[in-house]
Formats: structure tokens, C-alpha cells, sequence
């Protein structure tokens, strides 16, 4: 009888574009309705953002179902999308804030609660900054970027007011408060599963929320899914439309891209480049594509050993990469040049942006001869195969092209386990890589990556203590002065390219027409608060 | 009896010894760093150092070894760093999810490679016996990942009689009681249906995939081991004395001929276990091969090893299972023991 009155009912509103097993109930059907079904190919790995190697995914649990003490604001991007804007922050658990030259003041909302109904206090804030700033590893270092870095800093002024006292004048210690990693914790919770082994209850909550948020978490099938419940008492923000989301694990991107298309799942990130232009013009899905703040593929070399310590060996490289045909045949056009531009000058004090070189074979093999290697030579290309679906065709690319100027590259593919050991050892002669920053300022990407304290990042081994003072000193300074900073570095980074710019990435996603208010975070994952389903 | 299952048990455990230390040297010889790739994006040394240091990988490899066997002995098979759980529940979770799909599969592929064999051998050079031969070659030539994508193309995507392929149930189901493991017996148990019916659904494809690739070496055996059997004097003896065609190819030959199709059982299971791995990454199955090789790429060792290890476990039962079985089905092995 059931099964008789759902076909009727689904015929009726004419409906029937959801492939739906027979035997599904009306209940069912409803629950699929209030449902939003993500599908995506890593699983999370901890629950706890400040756990030992927690992973991306983990950093989209803790960002729904915990809460931060501001957030930012939202902006409309070129495209009319939703994009966060990081020169807003806005109220999440502190109502408002009082900034002074040496300390930030914070009001905590009244009535806001945990998911066990504890009342949020400025104790459970203390709590949570100081386990931040003392657990050691990923989430101390991002503390750190915003000059947070001792318990003594904060301050529990009373029940409803929270202190945090700079160290130093930083320009990033305010929007550092507004990252992942500053979630606010049940502290008394917390302080039951805490051992003395384990003062800061690491192993407990690895597998178990002690959070606030707007989502609860009702399922988590370690590896395959995880089954978030809107939290209804929810009071630091506007309560979500999504009732439940279904994070579910599909390893393959053939069988990812077939349930959208046919409209079994709702929303995805994970599918190649090609899949993603491809269901761009497709009249049934909605893809919205967002230009990676701060981000770059990249062509790195060696700056410390020959040939590619002679800068005129690296900006021959730069002017025979197939640049256009990287954008058309590798990227299929979703993603943003970072080559062509006018001229090796920069343009303004944003990054990244467009330097002058372009494919010119003639001008290459002109610098090759000047700079004693007319006849070439022989190196590796290495590249991540955890990236190979897009680094693979590059460095073919690459190699066929460098091989007109007399560089005969033999293309080395190092597994994803191993890439950041190989990095750090610093002797890969040339590398195609990527490389992200979470705060969108020009120097915290050259921080990483051009720096003379030679971090992970600047896997070419550059070192120029002209560029060093530049960046060193942008951190602390704004205005006019600022700007006049933030080109210098630009300019020497175009003109002695350790780094090859080539494009910036896209962060692509594809849901159904039905879902709408996608947001893009600086994190790159799914805020599910904002997602409506119609 | 008794004394020839002991003493298999006794060959057993040497190899599960030699299984243990393998995969421990194998796991640590293995390029790459652990402490790296968990460290995260923007990590410096030091805190790489630090995280080496809690994973216990700043040791020495003896000193690692000892620590690995004194966990083993009492049941732990230590932490998985992707996932974040204990290697043993993972396993325990996600083992019947792969057994049901391998055990379904091989009865599938007995169903119809055994009959299928029995009658391209009755009815040689008819079109039974060609289509046999068609069956089988398209069987092995088709690599397992493929069969699953190809069918998980036109049953779910073209053609939609197939659920989508989102792993053991459908989405908005929730998962039976946990009696066995095993989906379909655990929805049967507690009557219900709906859940069954799903279960049912998604198992076919994948189990379909697996079954057309361990076909062929069934049904090769079947004919290849009746022909000779058909052939021997005791069956020319039995249709000479007038017994019907049923008694003398069931009861006579069949029997005679299936020692050669155990063994080639055994084998396929072992094959199937292997071919799990691609089937689950098609069909988002959360079963052990899936687990094994995200542990792999990831430099997870604790999984790697486990997985190695539950599967060292799992085909030395099976030889011991198939020895028993020899024994029930010849009477000859049991003398010679």
C-alpha cells in the first residue's frame, strides 16, 4: 500500500528525477528531502581539530559542530557568489569586542550552550585557547602565525567577558581568532576524560564532540560516513535550514560524478578538472568555481645546486613552459593564468598575480646559450602522485617542451607518503607542486615559501636576504608603506623565479539546482550552516 | 583425522610467525615518513620531530619490533593514524562487510560455473560446450575493476535497475542489529524486509563483477577434471552395466572429479580476497581491501600490518579448511594420513 501511494504521490508532482529504490516510504521521501547528501572522497580522521595529524575533512566536522569566538563576514565575489571576506569579523559565541593596542576584550553571548546544555563561559574559553597554544604541533604553529602563544594571555575576566593580551602588535592576531583552530571546548566535559598522562583529553576527544555548534553528530562510521544533526538550540548564529547531512565516502570519482548526475547526491568537491567543465554546461547542476585565495601550482627549481643556480637557466625555463596548452588541456580552462602579464612588474599588492613571462621557445634557447648551455642538459621532474590527476599531464607537458630547449627531463613520480619527506631533504632538482595559505596576505605566502628560514615550502632552497627583510618588515606594517613592501618582494620573486608561477587553482564545486547558498571559506571546506535545499 | 589437523596446525604456525616479521621489516623498509605526512600542511621540523616521537617511529627497529609483538599478543594491533580508530574494531567492522561480498560471490560463480562445467564436459563440441568456453575467456580477460565500472554504468547509470553504488545499504537506511556482520542474514534475523531488500541490491553488482572473473578457472576445472573422469574405465564399467546416465555422471563421475574443483576453490577464494580490493574501491564497499590500500598510500603501518596479518590468518584457516574438506570427500587422503 505504501509503496503504492509513494509512486502515486511522486507521479503526481511530477517528481520523479530522483532515482528512488522501490520500497522507500513517504517517511522516507521526507527525510530525503530535509536531508543534504555530500559526497566526497576522504573520510576525517579525528573529531578533534587540535588532535595529532587530524586531516582536512576533520577541519569541516570541527567547523560545524563547534564554535569559534568571531567568524567573518560574507562578500559577493566577480561571479555573484557567496565569498567570505576576511576584513570582516563577525560575532559567533562574543557578541562584541573591544580591540586596544596591547589586549582584546571579548562579551560572550548570554544563554549560548553546549549540545549537553552546560552554559558557555569564559572559563570554557581559557580552557580551549590554552590547550590550542599548548598540544604542540599544527594547531600551536597556526596559533603562533597570529602571535598567540602562551596560556598567560588569556584571560577569564568574569563569567561573560574573555581577555586576550598581545604579545606583540600583529596585524594577524585578530583574524587568527576566526580560523579553525580557536574552537571553544566543554571545559568541565573535558576535564573528566583528562588523565594526568593526558591533561588536555587528547584520546577522548579524538572520537567524541565537546562542543556547541550548529551541528551535532549523530552517526560516524569511521572511513565511511559521518550523520550530522542540526542542533536546534543553537543560539551563536542564524539556525541552519539543513536538518541532517549525510557525509558519505565515495572512493571512486567515476561513480561521484553519476550520482550527481543522477541527482542521487547532492553536493561534491572531488572530481577532476575535466568532470567539472564538463558538468559546468550541463543545464541540471549548478558549478560554482573559486579562484583559491593565495594559492599556486607552481614549477619550483633548485636554486642551490647547477644548472638552476644560474637564474638565466631558471627564466629560460619560465619562458618555455606550454602555458596555454597546461590551461586548455590539463585544467580545461578551470582555473586562472598566472603568465602574460605586461611585463615582470608587479601590478599592485595582491598575490598571486600575473608575471610577463609567456611561451617564447626562441628567447629560451637566447638565455640557454648566455648562460653556457646551449646544448642543454639532463635533470628530474618530480611531482606528488597523491596530485597526479592533474600533475601528470602538467609534467608531460613540461617535458615536452623543455626538451626544445635541450633540457631532457626524466619525470620522477614520488608517492603522496613520501613527498613531504622528499621536500624537506631539499635536493629534488625541479618539482610542479601546490602550495595554499590559509590568511590571505601576500607576505604569509612568501613567509612559507620565499623566506630565507627556508620552511618546507620553499623547497627551492631560495635564499635572498634582500627578499627576507622585505617580508619581515610587511608583516608589521600597512598603508602606502605596506604596498611599497609587498611589490618589492614581487618583483624580485618575478625576476629570479625559483618559482615558476603557472596557474592559480579554482576550488570547484558541483550541486544540485536545488541547493543553493554555497559559500566559499578560506579553508575549503563545506560550512553546511549557510546551505539551503529547496 | 584429529592427528592430520594437528598436524597442519603445527606447519601453520611458522608461516603466521614468518607473516608477522615480514610485514614488520616490509612496512618500515617502505619509502617514506609517517611523522611528515601527518604533521600537516604547514609543519616544521620540529614539530614533525615531535610527532615522530609520539608515534614511537624515533626507536630503534628491535626496540619498535618488540613493542609490536608485545601489543600483538595481547590483542592490539595498535592505532590507525587515517582513521584514528584501533586497527582491531576497524578490522572486526569491516571484515564481514568483505566476506559477505566474497562469500556471495563464489556461490554465485559455483552456481553457475559447476553445472556449466559438468555439462560442457557431458555434451563436448555442442554449443554448450563452446558457450562455456566463450563465458570463461571473456571471465578471465576482463580485469575485475573494469567489469565493475562497466556494470555499474549500465545497470546504475544507463539503464538505473541498479541502486546507486554508495556501499551496503541504501543511504537513508540504517544499518540492522549487529548479529553476524553479514547484512543479509542480520536483516533476515530481525525480520526485516526493507533493509534486506537493500542489502540484497547492492550486493549484486559488485558481487556479479567478482563472480564473471572466478568463473572462468571453475568451470575450466569442472569440464577439464569430468573429461577425464568420463573417460576412465570404472565409467565405461558403470554404463556398461546398464546404470542410468544421471547415477553414472552424478553419483560415479561428479564425484570423482571434484577433488581438482576444491582445490581450485581454495584458490579463487584467495584470488577473490585479492580482487576485493578494486571491487570495494568501485562500489564504495567498507570493507578490508578498501581500509588496506588507504593505509597504503598513506604510509599507515598499523593497518597495512593487521590487514596483512588477519589475511595471513584468514588463507592458512582456509588451507586447513580445504585439507578437511579433501579428507570428507576422499577417503583415500585419510588412509595416507
Amino acid at each position: 500500500m505504501k509503496r503504492r501511494t509513494f509512486f502515486k504521490s511522486t507521479a503526481a508532482a511530477g517528481a520523479a528525477i530522483t532515482a528512488a529504490p522501490a520500497v522507500w516510504s513517504e517517511a522516507k521521501a521526507q527525510a530525503r528531502n530535509e536531508t543534504l547528501l555530500l559526497i566526497t572522497e576522504s573520510p576525517p580522521n579525528s573529531m578533534d581539530i587540535q588532535g595529532v595529524g587530524t586531516n582536512r575533512p576533520s577541519y569541516e566536522v570541527s567547523w560545524n559542530t563547534y564554535d569559534r569566538l568571531i567568524t567573518y563576514g560574507v562578500k559577493k565575489d566577480a561571479n555573484g557568489n557567496d565569498h567570505y571576506d576576511y576584513t570582516k569579523l563577525e560575532p559567533e559565541l562574543a557578541t562584541e569586542w573591544n580591540v586596544t593596542p596591547t589586549s582584546a576584550t571579548f562579551k560572550l553571548r548570554k544563554g549560548a550552550k553546549f549540545h549537553d546544555g552546560t552554559p558557555i563561559t569564559a572559563k570554557d574559553v581559557k580552557w580551549s585557547f590554552d590547550r590550542a597554544v599548548s598540544v604542540g604541533g599544527f594547531p600551536t604553529f597556526q596559533m603562533k602565525a597570529g602571535s598567540l602563544e602562551k596560556p598567560e594571555q588569556f584571560v577569564a575576566v568574569d563569567d561573560n567577558t574573555f581577555r586576550v593580551d598581545f604579545v606583540r602588535a600583529d596585524k594577524l592576531t585578530m583574524p587568527d581568532i576566526g580560523v579553525p583552530v580557536p574552537v571553544i571546548m566543554n571545559s568541565e566535559l573535558c576535564k573528566k576524560h583528562a588523565t594526568a598522562a593526558d591533561p588536555w583529553a587528547m584520546e577522548w576527544l579524538k572520537n567524541n564532540l565537546a562542543a556547541g555548534g550548529a551541528y551535532k553528530i549523530e552517526r560516524w562510521q569511521p572511513g565511511q560516513e559521518v550523520v550530522f544533526m542540526r542542533n536546534d538550540d543553537w543560539q551563536n548564529g542564524p539556525l541552519p535550514k539543513i536538518k541532517r547531512v549525510i557525509r558519505r565516502i565515495i572512493p571512486s570519482a567515476g561513480n561521484r560524478r553519476a550520482l550527481l548526475e543522477r541527482g542521487d547526491a547532492d553536493i561534491s568537491f572531488d572530481l577532476p578538472p575535466k568532470d567539472f567543465a564538463e558538468l559546468a554546461t550541463s543545464p541540471k547542476l549548478t558549478v560554482i568555481g573559486t579562484a583559491i585565495e593565495n594559492a599556486m601550482v607552481y614549477l619550483g627549481m633548485n636554486v642551490n645546486e647547477k644548472p638552476f643556480n644560474d637564474v638565466k637557466v631558471r627564466q629560460a625555463v619560465a619562458w618555455a613552459l606550454p602555458y596555454q596548452q597546461i590551461m586548455d588541456s590539463v585544467m580545461f580552462g578551470r582555473a586562472l593564468p598566472l603568465f602574460g602579464g605586461a611585463d615582470n612588474l608587479s601590478k599592485g599588492s595582491y598575490w598571486p598575480q600575473k608575471d610577463g613571462y609567456k611561451t617564447d621557445i626562441a628567447k629560451a634557447k637566447a638565455l640557454m646559450a648566455e648562460a653556457g648551455y646551449a646544448d642543454g642538459f639532463e635533470t628530474t621532474l618530480s611531482f606528488d602522485l597523491g596530485m597526479a590527476s592533474t600533475s601528470e599531464p602538467l609534467t608531460i607537458l613540461v617535458q615536452e617542451s623543455l626538451k626544445q630547449i635541450g633540457i631532457k627531463a626524466t619525470i620522477n613520480k614520488i608517492p603522496g607518503a613520501n613527498w613531504r619527506g622528499e621536500l624537506l631533504k631539499k635536493n629534488l632538482p625541479m618539482i610542479a607542486n601546490a602550495f595554499g595559505g590559509w590568511l590571505n596576505y601576500p607576505e604569509y605566502f612568501f613567509f612559507w615559501c620565499y623566506h630565507g628560514q627556508n620552511a618546507v615550502f620553499n623547497a627551492m632552497g631560495y635564499k635572498n636576504p634582500a627578499m627576507d627583510a622585505l617580508i619581515d618588515k610587511a608583516r608589521f606594517t600597512s598603508g602606502a608603506e605596506y604596498d611599497k613592501l609587498v611589490k618589492g618582494f614581487i618583483d624580485i620573486a618575478f625576476e629570479e623565479v625559483p618559482r615558476v608561477p603557472i596557474y592559480q587553482p579554482l576550488l570547484d564545486v558541483a550541486m544540485q539546482k536545488n541547493v543553493t547558498g554555497y559559500r566559499y571559506w578560506f579553508h575549503r571546506q563545506l560550512d553546511y550552516r549557510q546551505l539551503v535545499k529547496s | 583425522m584429529l592427528n592430520l589437523l594437528l598436524s597442519r596446525l603445527a606447519t601453520a604456525i611458522p608461516s603466521i610467525v614468518g607473516v608477522v616479521v615480514v610485514t614488520f621489516m616490509l612496512t618500515r623498509l617502505l619509502p617514506g615518513d609517517p611523522a611528515a605526512y601527518f604533521a600537516g600542511l604547514a609543519a616544521s621540523p620540529q614539530a614533525i620531530a615531535e610527532i615522530r616521537t609520539k608515534l614511537g617511529l624515533d626507536k630503534s627497529l628491535p626496540e619498535q619490533f618488540v613493542a609490536y609483538v608485545g601489543d600483538l599478543v595481547q590483542g592490539n594491533l595498535g592505532n590507525s593514524l587515517s582513521t584514528g580508530q584501533p586497527v582491531v574494531t576497524e578490522i572486526a567492522t569491516r571484515l564481514p562487510a568483505s566476506a559477505e561480498l566474497t562469500l556471495f560471490a563464489l556461490i554465485v560463480a559455483v552456481a553457475i560455473a559447476i553445472p556449466l562445467g559438468v555439462l560442457a564436459a557431458v555434451k563436448q563440441g555442442t554449443w554448450v560446450d563452446h558457450l562455456c568456453r566463450i563465458v570463461t575467456t571473456a571471465g578471465v580477460s576482463l580485469p575485475v575493476f573494469f567489469t565493475g565500472l562497466l556494470l555499474a554504468y549500465v545497470f546504475y547509470y544507463l539503464l538505473q535497475w541498479a541502486p546507486a553504488p554508495t556501499g551496503r545499504l541504501d543511504i537513508f537506511l540504517s544499518p540492522p542489529p549487529d548479529i553476524t556482520g553479514f547484512y543479509l542474514i542480520d536483516s533476515m534475523l530481525s525480520g526485516n524486509l526493507e533493509t534486506f531488500w537493500s542489502a540484497l541490491r547492492q550486493l549484486a553488482l559488485p558481487a556479479i563483477s567478482m563472480a564473471i572473473f572466478s568463473l572462468a578457472p571453475l568451470a575450466r576445472m569442472t569440464r577439464g577434471s569430468m573429461l577425464a573422469v568420463l573417460g576412465s574405465d570404472f565409467i565405461r564399467t558403470a554404463r556398461a552395466s546398464g546404470l542410468s546416465p544421471r547415477t553414472v555422471v552424478f553419483t560415479y563421475a561428479f564425484r570423482n572429479a571434484v577433488l581438482p574443483v576444491i582445490t581450485t576453490l581454495g584458490m579463487v577464494f584467495s584470488f577473490l580476497l585479492g580482487a576485493n580490493v578494486l571491487v570495494e574501491t568501485v562500489f564504495a564497499w567498507p570493507g578490508i581491501g578498501l581500509y588496506a590500500v588507504n593505509a597504503l598510500i598513506t604510509s599507515d603501518y598499523a593497518p597495512v600490518q593487521g590487514f596483512v596479518l588477519t589475511m595471513a590468518v584468514l588463507y592458512v584457516t582456509l588451507n586447513l579448511t580445504i585439507d578437511f574438506v579433501y579428507g570428507l570427500v576422499d577417503p583415500r587422503v585419510r588412509l595416507e594420513s
